[in-house]
């Protein structure tokens, strides 16, 4: 296992921010148009964050248009330019679909600073 | 230079491009391998090289004719032999000589891989050849039997080759074409796109399609 590990260790990133489930955050995306890489903004909360070394992956939630939206980034692939935390909301789950069935004034999340939580070891992941 | 290594399967994961796009590789211990012996046209009849993988192999294990078949070569005994053939001209391999990954192979070469499938044991139609099998409810009583097997007094037998339950697995398999996505020569590691066959930690033998 340590063979496998070494080759994940080379893919992941460490530059990211640490966030939780629940913050709101603002990824910059990467999108390749012709040869030129122009930047989009995907902002919205963190829905679900899935463990797995190398393939993990985050879910980013947003309203748009009133539609929902939801968009699955790989956590440690390149096409992530950066990554902001707006703001960090209060959550009791680690999977919030049940922002799913909200709407409006529902769907909102109580916010917490940043300072009032414990140190987040975000990029330590625990291994598989 | 030799066609091939002989190699350790290691597991799975995956790996970014630039792009972002992720392709899925297997990840292959591969070498580093050592020449036991060398076969030559007019001795053997053909050319060809024998690889022992590098391992560590308690030394009291390794019983004598083999023994001295490795002291011959100046090598530390292995496990695994296999033979590879190798390109015209390269007289510069000799028995004891030490053959890494980055000798053989490079990024975006096409690769077979042959290695030992996982064994399923006697398995039924539906796993060993897709069967569809019969519906599991509203009493149909067919539920993943064969059906059919032939007709009745003409032939009066089974025709050959009717597939049917049997041992499943544990076969030696040979995936083709799959392409070398990265080489770690520091490691001896090598990741080929897609997977490949048996358990991890199977040996594998790795060839230039």
């Amino acid at each position: 296992m340590n063979l496998l590990q070494s080759v994940q260790n080379t893919q992941l990133r460490t530059d990211l921010p640490p966030f939780r489930p629940g913050d709101t955050v603002r990824v910059y995306v990467k999108i390749k148009e012709g040869d030129k890489y122009r930047i989009q903004v995907f902002e919205g909360v963190v829905v679900a964050l899935k463990r797995n070394q190398a393939s993990s992956t985050f879910t980013v939630r947003k309203v748009s248009f009133g539609y929902g939206v939801e968009r699955i980034f790989p956590l440690h692939s390149p096409i992530i330019e950066k990554l902001e935390i707006v703001k960090s909301g209060k959550v009791r789950r680690a999977r919030l679909y049940y922002l799913r069935e909200r709407r409006g004034k529902s769907a909102r999340l109580k916010e917490v600073g940043r300072d009032t939580r414990e140190v987040d070891s975000n990029q330590s992941e625990s291994s598989s | 230079m030799v066609d091939g290594l002989i190699g350790i399967k290691v597991g799975m994961t995956q790996v970014f491009e630039e792009n972002g796009t992720v392709t899925p590789v297997t990840v292959i211990k591969a070498g580093p391998c050592v020449v036991v012996q060398k076969k030559v046209k007019e001795k053997d009849g053909y050319d060809a090289v024998q690889l022992g993988l590098v391992e560590f192999v308690r030394p009291d294990r390794v019983n004598k004719p083999l023994a001295g078949r490795f002291e011959k070569a100046g090598v530390p005994p292995v496990r695994v032999l296999r033979e590879f053939r190798f390109e015209d001209g390269s007289d510069a391999i000799k028995p004891g000589d030490q053959i890494l990954v980055n000798q053989v192979f490079q990024v975006r070469d096409n690769v077979d891989v042959v290695g030992t499938s996982k064994g399923r044991g006697f398995a039924g139609l539906v796993k060993r050849h897709h069967f569809r099998g019969g519906a599991a409810t509203h009493g149909s009583m067919f539920h993943r039997a064969p059906g059919s097997i032939g007709a009745s007094a003409f032939p009066s037998r089974v025709l050959p080759g009717m597939r049917a339950a049997g041992h499943m697995g544990n076969a030696r398999v040979t995936v083709r074409k799959l392409q070398v996505v990265r080489i770690m020569d520091q490691e001896n590691l090598l990741l080929v796109k897609g997977a490949v066959p048996g358990r991890n930690g199977g040996y594998v033998i790795i060839r230039k399609s």
